[in-house]
């Protein structure tokens, strides 16, 4: 992330108190906005500590000390196992490290360990996650609560190490939460959170926490870190209700399931997926209340008078508020949805946050090769259609807000490989949305201005591709 | 070392960690392998167990033959998933959160072990975790129905590898898997047949006690597969080990030792003779393939002497 494109992480309190600005007009869609805080509280005055973001999710991992972690390295969360490996080394951690000879047998390693009772870690990016594929649907149909952060990058072939969303994308039906992060500090407090959230009796659920590869997994950021103690009470100790080693009550896992209860079992898994849209922001809560970090399924930024919004997940959402704000200070009502949590996927909360837009492009650092959009811009745009029963309806929407129906959706596939995304790139995307709405020409400095240089439609014209060359 | 369990009346009174009325095939080696093991197991047991006859047939929900705590994971992966339950028992007990005894067995067939699991075995050995790995080999993926692994023995017709006009089955000898375990230097690998339980029994117990993960390789008839009466079962093992064809061999702490030799070698043929998986051996020119076999087994047999006389710790020094 450039200098200045991540004001929030740049200026957090001046973020945080535009947040709460914003708090008031955003009433209108009140699941979208983030977590109000409880009563009494008062944030938290924390020395800040410059972390890379494979150092603040390790050193995280070391303050909930798993008792199992098993981990094969992999460009770019290679940091993660080597710090871990010294905290092992240097006696800092009870964690039992395994260092297996393969990312499926990491992931086997720890179902067997979660299995037998123990708290259990892994992680992992690109072809690592892919070889774990199998074992990712064993570990969630066999409700075993696994935290897995996964340091996104681009999948073979071509071989690339950089960032791209395509090997948690691949994973998004394999039964996991998936928590996605802006940036290191997010990260940092999505390990911590996960370790609650899979945990909940209610939910018994494996947990992804998604941080983008280079991006934010090696650049240093100023971040507020709990002490041991803190994350230790935060997480509490696991104690599972069935394990392998309890000596009076032997316990059979992974048995052969037919076609008369595998169908309950399958129903059962869903119903805890859909318990963690309670769980997650109740985990949150208990986590603001602690670090005044306050977050939700999605954070919504500067939404609730705009007419053109970009939908984005990851760290480039730190460049999208920049652009944001530039276009607002021109005048421009431009707003910004961050995606939090992709699994379970907000869709109730998101059809609310964007039903009064005039257009949105949802933007994907993936391409599904479905010949017909992205996967985040499938599920954005499937939320907004038929939600809650009712069909898009001009009358109900406040005064001013989209006049016909629901907004119009565009896909944007931008970033494969690591390709730079900068504000001109989204200022590109949003020149396409208010083209869409006010038949205005895109901006530029030559004839055919930025949007020509940069977003390259498909044959299917809901779909663009932000720089990329022909 | 003294036997723990010494009679056949002892094996029948030992801890039944896998009960009676599983769905296992009539005449299936692999329980009967997997319970002269157990009854070795020196306290509480878990067992791990790759995807395949014994894991489908044991735990059909609700249902589990299971009395001590059993996980199943993949097809390839019943070692890796073994070594994070170990650690799992280690960290918990070095913690004081558990405090019973548990020994851990990992089961896999052939195709679990010597093929798709090789990877995750290997890993499992070299680690150096506290599992006993027991393969009951019944030389080819028989859950599926019949198709080749790298344990099917040279001439053997499966659904992969037919026997045909032109083709005299399998023709690729096995694979020496019990090389390639003790290869990693563990401190216990083993080769051992039900026929002959007493010294099956006594290499299990070993393999409880060694200080680090050991290896069983079980021989274990398929009554489907190798075509016999379901009731020659034992009596097929005890001709494998009496015509060498499966030898009986440990490997302790690098020291190869044929733990039995047979009175009077008998021919391979008394071996190959009950099984339809053979038969197509016994005509015209195939005929010759069993003057090979029986070439490969006798090669064998002196290589396993010349590994015994070589790793024999050295006389009279001291």
């Amino acid at each position: 992330m450039g200098e200045g494109v991540g004001p929030r992480t740049a200026e957090t309190a001046e973020g945080r108190d535009r947040a709460a600005q914003e708090s008031a007009p955003d009433a209108a869609a009140p699941a979208a906005s983030a977590l109000p805080l409880p009563a009494g509280f008062r944030r938290a005055r924390r020395k800040r500590t410059a972390l890379t973001g494979n150092e603040a999710v390790a050193l995280a991992m070391r303050q909930v000390e798993p008792d199992v972690v098993a981990a094969y390295p992999i460009t770019p969360q290679t940091d993660i196992v080597q710090f871990f490996a010294s905290f092992v080394a240097d006696g800092r951690v009870k964690t039992e490290f395994v260092t297996v000879e393969s990312e499926h047998s990491a992931m086997s390693a720890v179902v067997g360990a979660s299995a037998a009772g123990a708290r259990a870690m892994t992680a992992t990016s690109a072809n690592g996650l892919a070889l774990m594929w199998e074992v990712l649907y064993i570990a969630s149909g066999s409700r075993l609560p696994i935290v897995m952060p996964v340091v996104n990058r681009a999948l073979s072939a071509p071989i690339n190490i950089h960032c791209d969303h395509s090997d948690a994308m691949g994973a998004r039906d394999s039964g996991w939460v998936q928590l996605w992060s802006e940036d290191a500090q997010e990260a940092y407090d999505n390990v911590i959170q996960a370790v609650r959230i899979a945990e909940d009796p209610r939910v018994l659920l494996p947990v992804m926490v998604c941080y983008d590869g280079f991006i934010i997994s090696h650049a240093l950021l100023n971040l507020e870190v709990l002490t041991d103690e803190e994350v230790k009470e935060f997480v509490g100790t696991y104690r599972p209700d069935r394990s392998l080693l309890d000596p009076d009550r032997p316990v059979t896992v992974g048995p052969l399931d037919l076609y008369d209860f595998y169908f309950e079992h399958k129903r059962q898994q869903a119903e805890a997926m859909a318990a963690a849209r309670a769980v997650i922001p109740e985990v949150a809560a208990a986590y603001a209340a602690l670090t005044g970090r306050s977050y939700g399924m999605m954070e919504t930024y500067r939404l609730a008078d705009a007419k053109a919004a970009v939908v984005v997940l990851g760290s480039a959402a730190g460049t999208a508020r920049f652009v944001v704000d530039r276009l607002r200070r021109e005048g421009r009502k431009a707003g910004l949805l961050k995606l939090r949590v992709f699994r379970p996927f907000p869709a109730c909360e998101m059809a609310d946050a964007l039903r009064g837009l005039h257009a949105v492009a949802v933007m994907d650092r993936c391409d599904g090769f479905s010949a017909a959009g992205g996967p985040v811009f499938n599920e954005v745009r499937s939320a907004l259609y038929g939600l809650h029963g009712e069909r898009p309806d001009a009358a109900r929407r406040p005064q001013g807000r989209a006049p016909n129906g629901p907004p119009l959706v565009v896909n944007v596939v931008y970033g494969l490989g690591g390709r730079d995304v900068d504000p001109g790139d989204v200022e590109a995307v949003f020149d396409l949305l208010f083209r869409h709405i006010e038949g205005e020409e895109p901006r530029g400095e030559d004839g055919a201005g930025v949007l020509s240089r940069s977003l390259r439609p498909s044959p299917n014209t809901e779909v663009h591709y932000l720089g990329v060359r022909e | 070392m003294s036997l723990k369990v010494k009679s056949l009346k002892e094996l029948a009174a030992a801890p039944q960690w896998l009960t009676p009325g599983h769905r296992m095939c009539a005449g299936c080696g692999a329980p009967v392998a997997v319970r002269q093991v157990l009854a070795a197991a020196p306290g509480r047991v878990v067992v791990g167990c790759a995807t395949g006859c014994l894991e489908v047939a044991t735990t059909i929900y609700p249902y589990t033959a299971w009395r001590c705590s059993f996980i199943h994971s993949a097809f390839e992966n019943t070692a890796a998933t073994m070594s994070g339950v170990e650690a799992a028992y280690r960290s918990l007990r070095r913690q004081g959160r558990v405090e019973a005894d548990f020994v851990f067995v990992a089961v896999g067939g052939d195709g679990g072990t010597y093929d798709i699991g090789l990877q995750s075995l290997s890993g499992m050995l070299e680690r150096g975790h506290r599992v006993v790995y027991v393969c009951y080999d019944n030389g080819a993926y028989m859950n599926t129905g019949v198709q080749r692994s790298s344990a099917t023995p040279k001439g053997a017709d499966t659904t992969t590898c037919p026997a045909g006009e032109a083709s005299p089955g399998k023709r690729q000898p096995r694979k020496d898997l019990l090389a390639v375990a003790s290869a990693h230097g563990i401190p216990y690998a083993a080769q051992a047949a039900p026929s002959h339980w007493r010294d099956l029994v006594r290499k299990a117990e070993k393999a409880f006690r060694a200080e680090g993960p050991a290896f069983l390789n079980i021989l274990a008839p398929c009554p489907r597969g190798w075509r016999y009466d379901t009731a020659q079962t034992i009596e097929l093992t005890r001709l494998a080990v009496e015509t060498c064809f499966w030898p009986l061999v440990e490997v302790e702490e690098g020291r190869w030792s044929i733990t039995f030799r047979p009175k009077k070698k008998k021919p391979l043929l008394d071996f190959l003779k009950p099984q339809g998986r053979f038969r197509h051996l016994f005509e015209g020119q195939n005929l010759k393939m069993i003057e090979e076999m029986q070439r490969e087994v006798d090669e064998n047999w002196r290589r396993l002497e010349a590994l015994e006389h070589l790793t024999a710790p050295a006389e009279g020094v001291g």
